[in-house]
């Protein structure tokens, strides 16, 4: 009995991991709270591994394991992703047909400004990315609309990162529209999906930097600091969106429309809760 | 730790494995099917989360509790099924994906994975 006793004592420090939820506000326009929200997913983190300091969250997994960390710094020497910030700069700096060009669109000249984005545009009634803003700015100026997984729009917003890098996350909820789009993609964040009924949270708030056979999934804070990401598996370049494509198919579910609405809506929650950390993109992971 | 667990399950096993273990009660055809739904990433997939002592079951992931002594822990086969089955209804939280309710195995799919349980 005793060793039955010790046995499932043993099983039990397993679980304890799994047990804790980061606390969260409410789930209405009226009683959610960005802030408490964003505040409480850091405390859970600084609770759960105390000797992480919030700023190294935007390293994702490799703030956490110190096992693949030596490795990714290696990695880090020799930038896979070098090649796409030069050719974005080409891409971002060639006029277009009718002689303007991508700094016409944005503030600042698109330098220096990917900790703004996602944005709630009131005009459009919805959020826009980054990636969204680039191809927006193509057709306003008479161009094609480029793919939005990985190729050009990816080196071009590698690019626009790069020049963003040290700057802080501060996206903004000006208003009930907004605060209904962050409603959403926390919605999405915390619902489960796909055959096997796993939610983001399940992966990357309890089960995160725990192994899921030979992968660790990273830490929710800080996940979208440093994207785009060259990734190892994929061999290139790839945007926010392609990521999150990949983790709803793992799950054995229908991956949601790239720029869709609820894809955007998810990534801007995702980078309100990356509010106050620095722009490090683009990033290499395996 | 995880060391340590293993040593006292096994210990575990060995006391318990006397009286009670009654491998005669499932075929090694059904074992053998369990156990390679346990090991099938397209299949249970068991070993993404857990681990369990059977030399075959390398690098498992920890998300899971180990599967250990399994007989002794869930005496009642229906209870070991049940949390197979739909592990929610225990732990609404759980990550753990609710096999049967969602079609992921089938009933003499999850019964083989039982049997292969027991073994351990
Ligand atoms: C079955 C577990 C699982 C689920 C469910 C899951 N992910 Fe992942 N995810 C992973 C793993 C493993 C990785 C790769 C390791 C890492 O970088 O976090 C990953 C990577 C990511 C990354 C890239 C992190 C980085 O630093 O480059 C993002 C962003 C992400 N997931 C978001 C999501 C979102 C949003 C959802 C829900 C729509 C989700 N994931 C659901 C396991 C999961
Ligand atoms: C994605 C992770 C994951 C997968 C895949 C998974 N489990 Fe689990 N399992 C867990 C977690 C976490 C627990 C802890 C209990 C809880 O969360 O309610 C658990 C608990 C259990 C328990 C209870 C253990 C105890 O000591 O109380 C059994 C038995 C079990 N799982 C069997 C299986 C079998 C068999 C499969 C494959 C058919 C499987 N699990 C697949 C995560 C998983």
């Amino acid at each position: 009995m005793k060793i039955i006793k010790s046995l499932l004592a043993g099983a039990s420090i397993a679980l304890v991991a799994s047990i804790t939820q980061a606390a969260t506000s409410g789930n209405t326009l009226a009683s959610v709270d960005p802030e408490a929200d964003r505040l409480a997913l850091q405390s859970f983190f600084q609770k759960r591994f105390p000797q992480v300091p919030v700023d190294d969250y935007v390293n994702g997994i490799y703030a956490l394991d110190s096992g693949s960390r030596a490795q990714w710094e290696e990695i880090e020497e020799f930038p896979p992703y070098e090649f796409d910030v030069e050719e974005g700069e080409v891409l971002f700096n060639t006029p277009f047909a009718n002689g303007k060009s991508y700094a016409d669109c944005f503030a600042n000249e698109g330098v220096g400004i990917r900790q703004n984005f996602p944005r709630w545009d009131d005009s459009q009634g919805k959020i826009v990315t980054l990636e969204s803003a680039i191809n927006q700015c193509r057709e306003a100026n008479g161009e094609k609309k480029l793919g939005w997984k990985k190729g050009k729009i990816a080196q071009i917003s590698a690019y626009m990162a790069y020049t963003s890098r040290g700057n802080v996350f501060d996206v903004k909820i000006p208003n009930d529209g907004a605060k209904a789009a962050y409603l959403d993609g926390k919605q999405s964040f915390y619902t489960r999906r796909g055959q096997l009924n796993m939610s983001c949270a399940n992966c990357h708030v309890a089960g995160s930097n725990v192994l899921i056979r030979a992968d660790l999934p990273g830490p929710a804070l800080g996940h979208v600091t440093h994207f785009p990401v060259f990734r190892s598996k994929w061999g290139n370049l790839g945007t926010l969106q392609r990521r999150y494509a990949g983790c709803q198919s793992n799950v054995r579910g229908v991956s949601q429309k790239a720029q869709g609405e609820k894809l955007s809506n998810l990534e801007f929650f995702q980078t309100y809760m990356s509010n106050g950390l620095e722009v490090n993109g683009p990033g290499a992971r395996k | 730790m995880r060391k340590n667990i293993i040593k006292h399950a096994l210990l575990g096993l060995v006391l318990i494995g006397a009286s009670s273990m009654t491998l005669a009660d499932y075929s090694a055809d059904q074992i053998a099917k369990g156990k390679a739904l346990y090991l099938n990433k397209k299949a249970g997939n068991c070993i993404a989360c857990h681990m369990i002592p059977d030399a075959d079951a390398k690098l498992p992931g920890n998300q899971g509790p180990p599967l250990l002594a399994m007989k002794a822990r869930f005496p009642d086969p229906k209870v070991l099924r049940m949390q197979i089955w739909d592990p929610t209804v225990k732990n609404p939280t759980t990550i753990m994906p609710p096999f049967g309710k969602h079609w992921i195995l089938s009933e003499d799919e999850i019964d083989a994975i039982v049997a292969y349980l027991y073994q351990y």
